[in-house]
Parts: C-alpha cells; structure tokens; sequence
C-alpha cells in the first residue's frame, strides 16, 4: 500500500505543470503605469473594476484569498515621480511610492519626524519594509497598522490625484472605518505631508503589543510632545491604534497636557480618557475589554517615553 | 478562456530570461515552475513565513508577494545565485552546513536570502541585528540558535578574508 502510495504522489510531482493548479488569484488585466497621469487616466478609464498596486505587501495576500478580485490591476511601482523625501521647513513630504526602508534609513528625515522611523520598527519584517510603501499602507487603511496612526497622531496631509485635479484631506478626513478611507476609485494618492514640529525640545514614541514581533498589533500607540524652558508641556499628540475601526488621535485630551509637567498622573489620566473612548472589536487573540486595557496601559508608555526624550534633549 | 499573457524580460541569477506569462503568475511559481528554480520555497503563499525570499535588485523581497510582470525589467537573485560561479557553496552557505543552521532545510533558502542581504549590507552585525534580519523568516525545526551563529561565523570570515 505505501509503495502504492508512493508510487501516486511520485507521479503527481512528475505531472506536467499545470498552471490553474498555481494561480491564487482570480484573472487580472495588468499595465504598469510610466507616470501618475497614466496611472490616473487608466483609473478613469476603468473605474471601480479596477486597482492600484503599490508594494502589495497586503493587496497580494488578498487578492491570493480572492477576498479582492480586481479586473485590471494598475502596477505604480516603477513611476519615479511617486518616490521622494523633500524636507522642507515646517513639513516633510514624501511620495506615496517611497519604500518604507528608504524612510526608516533616511537620518535626516528622522531628526525632524522621529515618529515616523519609530513606527517602522514595528511594521512587518526587512522583506516587506523593502517593497511595501508608505502611501500603500495609508491607502490599506488597517486599524492597526502603524502608518496610519501615526499620520493621524502628526495630522498629515493626504495629497490625492485623479485625472480631473489633485484634492488634500487631512488625515481626520481620510480615514474612513476599517479598511477603508475617502479615497474616490479613480483617485491615486501622491503625496504625504508630515508636519515638522518647530517646538523644542520635542519628544516622541511608539509602542505596541502584538502576538509575534511584526505582526498587526492587538493595540498601538503613539506620542509627541514639546516641553517649554520651564519644564511644562507647550504641545502635545498621541492617539491609539487597534482600539477602533480606524487609528485614533486624542487631540482634546491632548490638550489637557499643556501646561502641566507631564508628570505620571497627568498623563495616566490622559490615557484612561483616551481608552474610554476606544472601541476596540473582539478576536481570536484578544477581548474587546483587554484591548482596551492595552490601549490605556500602551498610551501611558508612549507619553511618558516621549516625555522622557523630550527631557533628555535639554 | 485564454487568458491574456504579459511579455517579460527579467535577469534571474545573472542571465536573462524571456518569458510570456499571465498577469497573477506569482514571481515565487514562475520561478519554480516555469525556470526550475526549486531553491527557493513556497511556504504560506501570503508573506508570512518567508520561505520565498528572493532578492530584487539586492534587497530581500518575499517572491510570493510579486507578480511576475512587476519584475520585468529588473534583476532577481534566488538561493541558487548565492553559491560561487563554480558552484561551490559561499562562506554564508558553508556556515550553515558547519553550524547545523539547518535541519529539515524547508526554511533555508529564505534564511541565506535574508542572512545574505544583511551582510551585504553590514559586515559586522549584532546579534540584534542577525535576529530582526531574519525576524520575517520561520523555521518549525526551532534552529534558530543555529542560524544565528551560522551568520556570525561567514560574517567573521569574510570579514577576515578582506
């Protein structure tokens, strides 16, 4: 029986390939796009049955489960105007193609967005850091991906080019819910604008729990805060990730903190608020009641950590 | 239903290959299935285990995560690329086999790819830095001890050997 066996599974492997055996997705038109204008014409042209593809480091796996099946596919990748890092003076802009390794290895950007280099450090693994693309994983809109909440946290501005014009959304504005944002189907995102803060000394951090180290995580925060020449908080930002259907930022909360001395019971209130107005959903790996545990105990750290950084400027 | 096929022209292991394939033909299967390049693995077919690892112009990159179309035009070295022209094993491939890096073996050609693309890069890294290298790599035979000190050992050698 098991030479039988054998003997079937060795003529399996020795059957002449079959390409429906290996295609995952469902069957896509492709064109790679020279320029945005191209890229913008042909999602006019084909509308809501078509896709962009920027690193497809989520895009891929969901179209390989055919929970996506685009009919055209719009590839972006090789259009060089879509990968830049311009700082400017109270903003830094980065084109939506930009890897996110070109990002985390930039020191110059980091020195003016720390955040975003922080983040980085918890977004998947070498691999999918050297294809995957920060206007990508705007685009994505994963509740708990770390980009967008710290987009949110910095107020970034979201620049988007349809063939009719470009329009600019607020990060508030762009997000919409859990994988989705404002983004019209015959629009291509451009540009992102990080506001560089002129305050200092200036702060930041980002922390996350997840199951293994690059996963989604179950619960993510962010932070950034300027601490003035007496010791008191001039400007303050966090926000949560993982704790609702889109990353939050507590911008009145937030607020609370000028003035104080961001002492732990300052900031210890301001994280429980925050919490109280996540709503986490409930999963497999984590409760609805102990993601928002997290969310209160990871925006505390956060705080105190920038806080701390803030302090070891001076 | 015939379905519509993208012209391609891509350097894979330094030599240049031609292909007509369809537009959701995964770089991973093509490779595999189309050129017999069976170094390199298909594990999860959704960028989790990192068995696939290929480099793309240099940089690791999960193959199943690309189509074949989006590497037209580019260079793609799979763990076959790795070995010297005369087909012996390269320091880091040496390394494994001297540190038993390997035990089943279903993991290692993405660990060479990711361990290879580190010290590309770094020639001298921490142990720190070996782990997040290889942190999107699983191996099931827990070798990772193994591989760790596989990297530092063809790290130390070809730092020697300049």
């Amino acid at each position: 029986v098991h030479r039988a066996r054998a003997g079937r599974i060795l003529a399996l492997s020795l059957r002449p390939h079959s390409r429906d055996r290996t295609l995952k997705a469902v069957s896509f038109e492709y064109a790679r796009a020279a320029s945005l204008a191209e890229a913008c014409a042909l999602l006019a042209t084909h509308g809501d049955s078509a896709k962009l593809i920027a690193g497809g480091q989520s895009l891929v796996p969901m179209m390989a489960m055919r929970l996506v099946r685009p009919a055209f596919l719009v590839d972006i990748n090789e259009i060089g105007a879509l990968k830049f890092v311009k700082i400017e003076k109270d903003v830094v802009r980065i084109g939506a193609c930009t890897r996110q390794c070109v990002v985390e290895h930039d020191d110059a950007l980091a020195a003016r967005v720390p955040l975003l280099r922080q983040a980085l450090g918890w977004v998947g693994h070498v691999q999918t850091r050297n294809r995957g693309t920060v206007g990508g994983s705007l685009a994505h809109a994963d509740p708990s991906a770390e980009l967008p909440l710290a987009a949110q946290v910095l107020g970034a501005k979201i620049v988007l080019r349809s063939a009719k014009g470009t329009r600019t959304l607020d990060s508030g504005n762009f997000f919409t819910g859990p994988m989705s944002t404002a983004m019209r189907p015959v629009e291509c995102l451009e540009e992102i604008h990080w506001p560089i803060w002129g305050e200092k000394p200036c702060g930041s951090a980002f922390t996350e729990i997840s199951i293994r180290h690059g996963d989604f995580a179950m619960a993510a925060a962010a932070a950034q805060v300027a601490i003035g020449a007496d010791g008191r908080c001039t400007r303050a930002a966090f926000g949560l990730g993982g704790a609702a259907g889109m990353p939050l930022a507590f911008p009145k909360i937030a607020a609370r903190l000028v003035g104080t001395k961001l002492e732990d019971k300052a900031i210890e209130d301001a994280a429980g608020d925050a919490a109280k107005e996540c709503d986490p959903g409930s999963d497999l790996h984590a409760t609805k009641a102990y993601r928002r545990h997290l969310a209160g105990v990871l925006a505390g750290r956060a705080l105190r950590e920038a806080r701390d950084r803030a302090k070891a400027v001076r | 239903v015939s379905e519509t096929l993208y012209a391609v022209a891509i350097e894979v292991n330094g030599k240049r290959c031609e292909a007509r394939v369809p537009a959701r033909l995964s770089l991973v299967d093509w490779l595999r299935d189309e050129l017999r390049l069976t170094g390199t693995h298909v594990g999860c077919e959704h960028g989790i285990c990192g068995a696939c690892s290929v480099m793309l112009d240099g940089e690791p990159v999960r193959s199943c995560l690309m189509y074949t179309a989006q590497a037209n035009g580019h260079r793609i070295t799979t763990v076959e690329g790795l070995a010297k022209p005369d087909g012996s094993m390269s320091a880091l491939q040496d390394a494994f086999c001297e540190t038993h890096g390997l035990q089943c073996g279903y993991c290692t050609p993405g660990m060479l790819i990711a361990a290879q693309g580190l010290l590309n890069s770094n020639p001298n890294p921490t142990e720190e830095q070996i782990r997040d290298a290889i942190g999107g790599n699983l191996c099931r035979c827990t070798g990772y001890q193994q591989i760790v000190e596989a990297v530092e050992l063809a790290a130390r050698r070809l730092r020697e050997a300049k």
